[in-house]
């Protein structure tokens, strides 16, 4: 199990080389300069060749490459063209709202999915299974911030029962406060999250439903909700929390539209101040900070495997 | 539940009225199905203490019959007349909730995989102890007591600690002791077996067919049990009854069926019931080895990063000597490594060491490039014909595949497989039809005809008629041996079962926990045992006292 953790740990370092390497080359093939940006409508083209050369922006791009690299290898993610802070430091500042965002999202969905995706499974092919999926195609096709404008315009400007955007701290604001906050952003999304797993939850059951385990426990005379509980459920956790692993990636996605709809301060909103200002150090640390998550959240879950199924051992 | 009460119980019981009473009993099948009825008009009766062997050949309708009585089959497989009478109460007038009730307490069941047949992520203690759970008021403490109780009824070794195990840290026969003592648990009148041996290993099997009889004795339950193997129902059976095709084609007790059977059918059962003594073999010229195999080792696992994981040895120092013409079995249960070492010599595996010679090449530890010709020369039939060929291509696609992979013309490639379709008893016309179109006894034809098409000098039949119907499985031995003689073949027969064995094997080599014990031509290995371990599998095999025609 330790060799295995370390194993895996050891094995996200070129992971985490490949894609510096590739956000790298990937921002200066993208058009657009931050020298510009900062030297504003009316400069000479001295004066943004100038900061060009301040910035190290004129090196030859190996040398820049390297010179970053080094930079990461002492562990430091580098300073923000922009507002001279460290990189790190932003993440620090703005990691709260998006975390707590995360956090609500993947707890929300995964307490409506998991039960509907049983029920559909359970009831194949009735009304109940023909909703739950209907719902998950639609959640699939409707992009975040349509739905999210749509819930606004609902809950928010027409009901007025929801504030329309804005973030509060439960530090500062208390639980409700955050909460009421929170209610929009999670609801928008956390819907593509919920058609994902709802239908992985369905057809993980209803494979389980299949199992000659299931047929022992009906012959032992169970009940159907009881199997459903006791030996369904389990049984079908690895796929379903495998797919929740996966969808991270959907939600940082996500995160950066929610954000914006909602004008919450999280990193979403830094990912897009920086790239409309070409802010490098800061989009190649986030995009870093945001990979090493990914990897570090799909270690935990297939670590959490052993919970559900004795038979896998590392 | 106290020694008293069983008593009371069996006694009540009397052995005068049956535990079981199946009359006149119809299944329908869904629309569409082959016949129109799984069961047709059936009637019999399972006495207490008695046990009763419902034999047949797949699709005869013998399980459906367990899982009627069981109310365990899929909503399309309907009951729609007749009663079946389980200690007085008819079974199909009871309502969902009332089966529910009656399940576990009043009839259990074993079933045939045991590994499948458990849930893999509970306690083996717990799964026992969730029979208690759902039929009894007993505290969680008496609940495991008894749970214990029955787990060293079964003859579990250490069953206090096996208790906390999962169903994976069990070998085959303990996981189906569990089984047994999970049916146990509560006692019932009535247990049905549902081919509980056939997923064991002939020694496995010889020891729970003697814990089924021992049970059934003490607690004077009626046993249903489920079987295709005239062997066990010889072994076990006090009354037999024959089904072909949904009908009961003849029951009677067991002297009467298995000695003086009545029916064409259960003639032609028995008759097709491979024998135990070897048949006559044809001297073979021993100057032309085709395959020749030298200390061939396979090591599973043994590398860890920081200490040394468990090595397993499949294959330890095997040599064999296959010449034309010649058939060689390998025999052993699971474990022994028979398999392993088929894959390696067709090199599915790759050998840890060792030299296996093909026509003069020697095969075992070249790279796969190097490999590539040399795959023509030796082919393979696997086990389970239903997943060995892919079920969206035709069967013609399939046997042509392997020639024009080396080149062969599509023409050339394509005459040849209606010429093999004849050979291996199918019309040329099939050719054009998909797998699941054909029954399993001519899937396993067309993956012969398959691994001929390549006309290899070796053959390997990897427990290639194991899954099969006796009637089925004596017609593709027949064929096997067939495609030997005409093609010259040299044959390496893998299988567990020391009938088929005997039927078809010049010379016979036994292996346990991947070491070579014994080796010898089979009739004299037979009648002639050297090893402790071919003895103990020799007299392992059900139904000896018996003579099968054959």
């Amino acid at each position: 199990m330790l060799t295995y953790v370390l194993k895996r740990v050891l094995s996200t370092i070129p992971v985490m080389v490949i894609v510096a390497v590739l956000v790298f080359l990937l921002l200066r093939l993208a058009p657009g300069d931050p020298a510009a940006v900062i030297a504003g409508d009316y400069a000479t083209a001295e004066d943004v060749e100038r900061i060009r050369t301040q910035l190290g922006l004129n090196d030859p791009m190996l040398v820049q490459l390297w010179r970053w690299i080094l930079q990461l290898a002492s562990g430091d993610l580098g300073t923000a063209i922009f507002s001279k802070k460290p990189v790190m430091e932003l993440i620090g500042q703005r990691i709260e709202p998006t975390l707590l965002l995360s956090l609500c999202t993947i707890v929300f969905a995964v307490a409506v999915a998991v039960p509907l995706g049983t029920i559909a499974a359970w009831k194949s092919g009735s009304l109940i299974d023909r909703f739950v999926m209907f719902f998950s195609v639609g959640g699939f096709s409707v992009p975040v911030f349509v739905l999210a404008y749509c819930l606004i315009y609902v809950l928010a400007m027409q009901l007025k029962i929801l504030p329309v955007q804005g973030y509060k701290s439960p530090f500062d604001h208390g639980l409700f406060t955050f909460l009421r906050h929170m209610v929009l952003p999670v609801l928008a999304l956390s819907v593509i999250f919920i058609s994902l797993i709802a239908r992985m939850t369905r057809a993980s059951v209803m494979e389980v439903l299949e199992e000659d385990y299931v047929r022992t426990a009906r012959a032992k005379g169970q009940s159907e909700w009881k199997i459903l509980m006791k030996h369904a459920v389990r049984n079908a956790a690895v796929p379903i929390v495998t797919v929740i692993g996966v969808g991270i990636a959907l939600l940082i996605g996500g995160v950066v539209v929610t954000e914006s709809v909602f004008n919450i301060p999280g990193l979403g909103r830094l990912v897009l101040d920086a790239v409309l200002a070409r802010d490098y150090p800061v989009i190649q640390g986030l995009i870093l900070f945001f990979s090493f998550i990914y990897i570090l959240i799909n270690l935990l879950i297939d670590l959490s495997y052993t919970l559900f199924d004795p038979r896998i051992r590392y | 539940m106290t020694d008293t009460q069983v008593a009371a119980k069996t006694t009540g019981a009397a052995a005068a009225t049956p535990v079981l009473e199946v009359r006149n009993l119809s299944v329908a099948l869904p629309k569409g199905a082959d016949r129109p009825f799984a069961v047709e008009d059936i009637s019999f009766t399972v006495g207490a203490r008695e046990i009763v062997c419902v034999v047949g050949e797949s699709g005869s309708g013998k399980s459906v019959t367990a899982f009627t009585t069981m109310g365990l089959n899929p909503k399309e497989v309907k009951p729609v007349s007749g009663e079946i009478i389980l200690q007085g109460e008819d079974l199909l007038k009871k309502s969902d909730a009332e089966m529910r009730r009656l399940r576990g307490e009043k009839m259990a069941m074993i079933f045939q995989e045991p590994m499948t047949a458990l849930n893999p992520v509970i306690k083996v203690g717990d799964q026992i102890r969730e029979m208690l759970e759902i039929h009894t008021d007993l505290s969680a403490a008496e609940q495991k007591e008894r749970v214990l109780e029955v787990m060293a009824d079964v003859s579990l070794p250490d069953h206090v600690k096996m208790y906390d195990s999962y169903p994976h840290q069990l070998s085959g026969g303990q996981r189906q002791r569990i089984m047994i003592a999970m049916a146990l648990a509560l006692e019932p009148g009535l247990l049905i077996a549902d081919e509980p041996t056939t997923a064991l290993d002939v020694t496995t099997q010889a020891q729970i067919l003697d814990l089924i009889k021992d049970i059934q004795r003490r607690h004077g339950s009626g046993v249903l049990f489920i079987t295709h193997d005239f062997g066990v129902v010889a072994e076990i059976a006090d009354r037999i009854v024959v089904m072909q095709k949904g009908k009961i084609v003849e029951q009677g007790t067991r002297d009467e069926i298995l000695l003086k059977p009545q029916h064409p059918y259960t003639k032609m059962l028995i008759g097709s019931v491979p024998s135990m003594t070897p048949s006559h073999r044809v001297e073979i010229d021993k100057r032309s080895p085709a395959l020749i195999a030298q200390k061939v080792n396979k090591v599973y696992g043994g590398t860890g990063l920081f200490r040394k994981s468990r090595e397993v040895h499949a294959n330890k120092d095997v040599n064999l000597v296959v010449h034309r013409r010649e058939t060689l079995g390998v025999v052993g249960e699971s474990g022994s490594g028979k398999s392993t070492l088929a894959r390696c010599i067709v090199r599915l595996q790759d050998p840890t060491s060792g030299h296996i010679e093909v026509e003069g090449a020697d095969i075992a530890t070249i790279s796969e490039n190097a490999m590539r010709p040399h795959r023509r020369d030796i082919q393979i039939v696997f086990q389970d014909p239903y997943r060995s060929l892919n079920p969206r291509r035709t069967v013609g696609q399939s046997i042509v595949e392997g020639p024009m992979n080396f080149g062969v013309s599509e023409a050339e490639a394509d005459s040849r497989a209606r010429e093999l379709m004849e050979i291996v008893g199918l019309s040329p016309d099939a050719l054009d039809r998909f797998p699941h179109q054909f029954s399993g006894g001519q899937r396993q034809r067309i993956c012969i005809a398959r691994a001929l098409a390549m006309q290899p000098k070796v053959l390997i039949a990897d427990e290639a008629v194991s899954a099969l119907d006796v009637s089925v499985q004596a017609q593709v031995l027949d064929l096997l041996d067939d495609v030997r003689e005409r093609y010259d073949l040299a044959m390496l027969f893998i299988t567990h079962d020391l009938r088929v064995a005997a039927q078809i094997c010049d010379r016979i080599m036994v292996m346990q926990n991947g070491v070579v014990v014994e080796e010898g031509e089979t009739a004299k290995v037979y009648a002639d045992p050297k090893h402790e371990y071919t003895r103990s599998l020799l007299a392992a095999a059900p139904g000896r006292d018996v003579a099968f025609a054959k």
